[in-house]
């Protein structure tokens, strides 16, 4: 659809033109540059975190601290930043019906705007990696690092497994990203948007704490930003990896026709 | 081209209970200026957003060239430009490159008209700042500007000239009139009385969400009500033929006073004349738009017995 890729364009465009979006990439830039700065200035180490012993032994194991911590609010908060805000903020500032009295289906238009907010989210994953895999090489070398088995794994290999581990936490992002645009299709104030979108992901990671609701721990969508671990066993444990795909699919698609849908058949009858 | 620009049929909005839009049956033909008044909250804007699809119907249709929004979407659309309330844009991006998105988002040739439509609004100057810094009157021309991208058959316009200073709703005034020279159909929704009456040929005039009168203002003024001053020969016999008609008469001294229509009127001078009573002067107390709107919109006589607004005029 031509459509779509026009608006996906433009929503870029306008996301460059816009400051809000430089804070979630410069969170994800600073954040590894803070934890590296920190570990270079202290003694010690994040132990009870999953590679958080490895830290000083190879900079591999800093982006994957760092997935770590992130998964808690920082790229949920990251990817709501602009998923929710997406067309929320439209309906908030009046432009929603500028741009749906133009040659564009309402469909095109919710197709680009979910690429944008995708894109956004790949953007800052890939930015938060990057820098804290050149971060973490300057402080702790390019070494092996150990996996979760206790087996030794190569730089060269980790390094792919790092990549891989990027890659499986895409899924729940995505997942995140559709509770955002659903959540921004149906509110028509951003910051309500943004935030439920937040808090939809606090609230699961409450459940997964709270006690007698164990359970339901594998299929809350915040577990699943823990199953790149699987790459790191002895030998590799898929099990978490494709629970995850569908799992994040059973969030996703749902929240995604809704929000859709609701898109389509939205009255767009108030300017804010 | 037989299918008009403009045709609602019975369109009507609710919200639960409430009626936004009650029914309105509509017909704007091509190279109509179609003035679409009515006090505010009467269903003006939100009857429009439904011509434009943006908001979903609860009762009836309107069909764009024939083309129903809500089953064609983005093609009814063809030829078809305008906005409603006041125009919105990214404060952040240029008023040029708000364009050039809308451009992009119409496709076609819009991309080319966009030096030729910032020149039309006087916006060449400043169309490299960025929107936020836009007074209202430039914002309200850049729509305009947005609007004649799609080099539309059909401007929808909702009260382009309020909140514009005088010479704002001048030059707005002046642009309206040159595009309809050029042959485009306009739908302009106000409440300014004197606006339309000078710019619009067709008038419709709205009241908690129904249509009370559609038709030209030629035809409203001469059919509705209107004052007369009458000086007869015979003024007694003048008072008991004009009840004969129905009109009801109140004497001024030498002068009776008394509403009626034209017809009314021009049907009481032919019994006069035939009963050999001379019409010494009759003067009419001319009715402006704003009278009959204010009339018409307030209930001042407007209902008659049967709860029907006495001016409604069936459209054929």
């Amino acid at each position: 659809m031509p459509g779509t890729l026009t608006v996906y364009r433009w929503e870029l465009r306008k996301l460059i033109s816009q400051k809000r979006t430089y804070l979630g990439l410069a969170a994800a830039a600073l954040v590894p540059i803070i934890f590296v700065v920190a570990l270079a200035l202290q003694s010690g180490s994040p132990n009870d975190v999953a590679f958080g012993r490895y830290v000083r032994q190879s900079g591999l194991a800093i982006p994957l601290v760092l997935l770590l911590f992130a998964s808690v609010w920082l790229f949920p908060l990251i990817t709501a930043l602009v998923a929710g805000d997406i067309i929320a903020s439209e309906s908030h500032n009046g432009t929603l019906k500028t741009i749906l009295t133009r040659s564009l289906d309402r469909g095109e238009v919710f197709a680009g705007k979910l690429f944008a907010a995708s894109t956004y989210a790949l953007l800052a994953l890939v930015t938060m990696g990057g820098v804290a895999l050149i971060a973490g090489t300057i402080e702790s070398g390019f070494n092996p690092v150990t996996g979760l088995s206790g087996q030794p794994v190569s730089a060269v290999h980790g390094l792919e497994l790092v990549g891989a581990s990027f890659a499986v936490y895409l899924m729940p992002i995505a997942a995140v990203v559709c509770i955002g645009m659903l959540l921004s299709a149906l509110f028509r104030n951003s910051a309500a948007a943004v935030v439920g979108t937040l808090m939809s992901c606090l609230l699961m990671q409450l459940i997964g704490i709270l006690p007698g609701l164990g359970g339901l721990n594998p299929y809350l969508l915040t577990t699943q930003f823990e199953a790149w671990q699987g790459f790191f066993r002895t030998p590799v444990d898929w099990q978490p990896i494709v629970r995850a795909a569908w799992v994040c699919a059973l969030y996703a698609l749902p929240a995604l026709v809704v929000g859709y849908l609701t898109f389509l058949r939205r009255d767009v009858d108030s300017d804010g | 081209m037989s299918e008009p620009p403009v045709l609602c049929e019975g369109l009507a909005k609710h919200y639960g209970d409430l009626a936004a839009v009650a029914g309105v049956d509509l017909r704007i033909e091509t190279g109509d200026v179609y003035g679409y008044l009515g006090p505010n909250g009467a269903g003006k804007t939100t009857s429009m957003r439904m011509m434009l699809g943006l908001i979903h119907p609860t009762g009836g249709r309107a069909l764009l060239f024939g083309r129903d929004p809500q089953r064609e979407g983005k093609h009814a659309l063809a030829g078809v430009a305008g906005f409603v309330e006041a125009p919105r844009f990214y404060p952040y991006l240029t008023g040029r490159t708000n364009l050039e998105m809308l451009a992009a988002f119409d496709g076609g040739d819009a991309r080319a008209r966009i030096g030729e439509v910032l020149d039309l609004v006087e916006l060449t100057d400043r169309a490299g700042d960025k929107v936020g810094g836009y007074s209202h009157g430039m914002r309200q021309r850049l729509g305009i500007a947005g609007a004649l991208l799609r080099n539309p058959r059909l401007l929808m316009l909702d009260e382009p000239t309020t909140g514009l200073d005088p010479a704002g709703i001048r030059d707005m005034k002046v642009l309206v009139r040159r595009l309809s020279a050029e042959g485009i159909t306009v739908l302009l929704s106000s409440h300014q009385m004197a606006e339309v009456e000078e710019l619009c040929n067709r008038v419709g005039i709205i009241q908690r969400g129904r249509i009370l009168y559609e038709g030209t203002i030629r035809e409203l003024l001469s059919q509705v009500s209107t004052g007369y001053r009458l000086r007869t020969t015979d003024i007694a016999a003048t008072l008991r033929m004009a009840g004969d008609h129905g009109i009801d008469t109140t004497v001024d001294g030498e002068e009776a006073a008394f509403s009626a229509s034209e017809d009314a009127v021009a049907a009481l001078s032919i019994d006069l004349g035939r009963s050999g009573i001379g019409i010494r002067s009759l003067e009419r107390e001319g009715a402006t738009l704003e009278q009959l709107f204010f009339r018409l919109t307030e209930g001042e006589g407007a209902a008659s017995p049967d709860g029907r607004p006495q001016l409604v005029q069936e459209v054929a």
